[in-house]
């Protein structure tokens, strides 16, 4: 068992720490005021292959690993969620069934778009009526000769209107209830395919939130990928991979407020002396620091087990649902930390703490995540 | 076109403290760097290689652990890195150093040399123009731009204290870089983790050298130059304190210091 990180994700780490301090840092405030969708940050992120950085090269990928992926998620989340949010729904969702269940040309045609960033991915899976409940599906999707007619909405779909491919979720055969899902890849340019509203959203607010409106929707028949009602399985599989990159985003954020918070309690002064002198102080760093190093090793056990070929399932569910609760948890008491100056915008906790919740919701909700690591236990079987 | 270029790994002086008590640096826990005008002259090869094709080398002299520069810069895109590392290259000033560098560079197939102008560890600025004049090849130093790349010459804007100089020169010739002269890219992905896992750093140590170096021009023994002590200035007094002064005021006062002190 060795916890020390190799020189390549050393290496990789202090790479994507200098794309954010110069690219992200200087901007990550007004994009939480702006609730702008930060493309030329986007235009970046393909070049530097942080779009494809866990994907083979002969798909345009940049031949890393997952490990190498979680670390650039949490050091991005460090400073901006609403942009990791974006690449775990691109990379993760959007991508990843495309290259686990789609055919060769598939992959030749859709990857090395989406793996460069000269295209991005979303995912459309969440309805207004199935959220934890995601086999109650009702976007419907028929054969009619060489294309398929889709008709339906998603709702809450990161990267909506700013996505070339929409990796879609859709019932094929009504009858069938879970096997009778199917996934279609989307392309922007569809007929029949709209975007709804831009959502206003407590966090994350300048991640792209959207409704996916299909009416009537012609897909070519050679974008489905897998096979007509694997729909469901392949998108639980799609999820488990999804997980490693969701609990790094609450991980990443914690991590983000704890190291703000150190800054401010050695200078905030009370009492005649700077609050980080005070014990109750050290006692809540303390506390954080052990549970955010918690969450670390549980996510990064997650990844290298992913790498290893080995399963996965349960260790990405475990770092899904406990990085999103250091997220949470640590914001909040950092937050408490600064008292009134962490209230104020100008202080960026009070923007992490915002940002946090989304990831005990997104993806799977805290509970979901329980729910899962419960069956993996066969609890009460 | 074939380019080389030297690169040190110095410590990351943005990083260093000064210890309060002792008045002495704290390196411990401070990372070690690629020094950046060394960085912008890696960056100026590739994009040179980019605009008329060509090979990227790169050589560090350093201890063992300077292979993390040169996996760096094979992140960036350099096609070849060499460390040229030996305990009898240790403790070399700046000529012993050029004379050890040019000793590998004489090793290699070069159009153009890019050295940094200096290094942010020690500031002397004198490698570069050594290693020139080592090998025996023209020189430009300060380079800002380079304007035209061809075949057997390079056109380089010099920085001046008060102009620039656009010179002209033949290759093969080495340039010494300013971080002006190009912004360096961010590592890729992919050649991070080439750069470890495909590509190999090549070592040299004083056995590959042996028929181009020369052993009296090397080392702790060949440096004519030695740090005799290093100190940190002492603070000057308090300084002084005016509060609550309109401008009109201020620049009176001020003024009147200066003159007390026959400073104007």
């Amino acid at each position: 068992m060795d916890f020390t990180l190799s020189k390549e994700h050393l290496l990789f780490r202090q790479m994507v720490r200098e794309f954010v301090e110069n690219e992200i840092k200087p901007v990550m405030q007004e994009m939480d005021e702006t609730e702008e969708f930060p493309r030329e940050i986007w235009e970046k992120l393909g070049p530097a292959g942080l779009l494809g950085i866990q994907y083979p090269k002969k798909y345009g990928g940049q031949g890393g690993d997952y490990l190498a992926y979680v670390i650039a998620i949490e050091e991005i989340s460090k400073y901006c969620a609403s942009i990791t949010s974006g690449i775990a729904a691109h990379s993760s969702l959007a991508t990843w069934p495309i290259y686990q269940f789609g055919t060769e040309e598939q992959k030749m045609r859709f990857l090395p778009e989406l793996l460069s960033g000269r295209a991005w991915g979303a995912m459309g899976l969440t309805e207004p009526g199935a959220g934890s409940d995601a086999a109650m599906q009702q976007t419907k999707a028929y054969l009619d000769g060489d294309h398929y007619v889709v008709n339906g909405r998603k709702c809450f779909i990161t990267n909506a209107g700013e996505a070339k491919y929409y990796t879609t979720v859709v019932m094929t055969d009504k009858t069938k209830g879970n096997k009778g899902m199917s996934i279609l890849v989307i392309p922007a340019d569809a007929p029949g395919f709209t975007i709804g509203k831009h959502e206003k959203k407590m966090g994350i607010r300048a991640s792209a939130t959207a409704d996916l409106i299909f009416d009537n929707c012609i897909v070519p028949k050679e974008n489905l990928i897998g096979r007509e009602g694997d729909g469901f399985k392949m998108i639980m599989q799609t999820l488990d991979v999804g997980r490693l990159g969701v609990g790094a985003i609450g991980l990443g954020i914690a991590e983000g407020a704890i190291e703000e918070t150190l800054k401010y309690v050695s200078q905030r002064k009370q009492f005649g002396k700077t609050i980080g002198s005070f014990q109750n102080t050290q006692f809540e760093l303390a506390d954080m620091k052990t549970r955010a190093d918690s969450a670390q090793l549980i996510i990064y056990r997650a990844a290298c087990t992913k790498d290893a070929g080995l399963p996965f399932g349960m260790y990405a569910c475990m770092g899904k649902y406990y990085g999103a609760t250091v997220g949470s948890d640590i914001t909040r008491r950092c937050v408490q930390l600064f008292g009134g100056y962490g209230y104020m915008r100008e202080y960026h906790v009070e923007r992490m703490m915002r940002d946090a919740k989304i990831v005990e919701i997104y993806e799977g909700t805290s509970e979901v995540q329980k729910m899962v690591i419960a069956g993996h236990m066969k609890v009460g079987k | 076109m074939k380019i080389v270029v030297c690169a040190k790994q110095v410590p990351d002086t943005t990083e260093v403290k000064l210890d309060p008590k002792t008045n002495t640096l704290i390196r411990d826990g401070v990372p070690s760097i690629i020094n950046p005008d060394d960085k912008a002259g890696i960056e100026a090869a590739l994009q040179l290689k980019e605009k008329v094709g060509g090979t990227v080398t790169v050589v560090s002299m350093g201890p063992p652990q300077a292979d993390a520069a040169l996996r760096e810069a094979l992140a960036m895109g350099c096609d070849e890195a060499i460390l040229v590392t030996d305990r009898a290259f240790g403790g070399a000033d700046t000529w012993a150093t050029s004379s050890t560098i040019a000793a590998a560079l004489k090793k290699l197939d070069y159009d153009v040399i890019i050295t940094g102008r200096q290094a942010i560890d020690g500031d002397t600025a004198q490698v570069g123009p050594q290693i020139a004049e080592h090998l025996g090849i023209p020189q430009v130093s300060y380079a800002e731009e380079i304007v035209e790349a061809e075949e057997g010459k390079l056109v380089v804007k010099r920085q001046f204290e008060d102009r620039y100089h656009i010179i002209e020169v033949k290759t093969p010739c080495l340039i010494t870089a300013l971080a002006e002269l190009a912004t360096p890219r961010y590592m890729t992905v992919h050649g991070i983790f080439d750069a470890y896992r495909e590509k190999e750093v090549k070592v040299w140590t004083l056995e590959e050298l042996k028929d181009t170096v020369d052993m009296a021009n090397i080392g702790l023994k060949g440096s004519p130059t030695n740090v005799k002590q290093s100190f940190t200035k002492q603070a000057k007094g308090k300084g002084l304190y005016y509060k609550d002064l309109s401008p009109e005021d201020a620049v009176e006062t001020i003024v009147a210091k200066l003159e007390e002190r026959h400073i104007i």
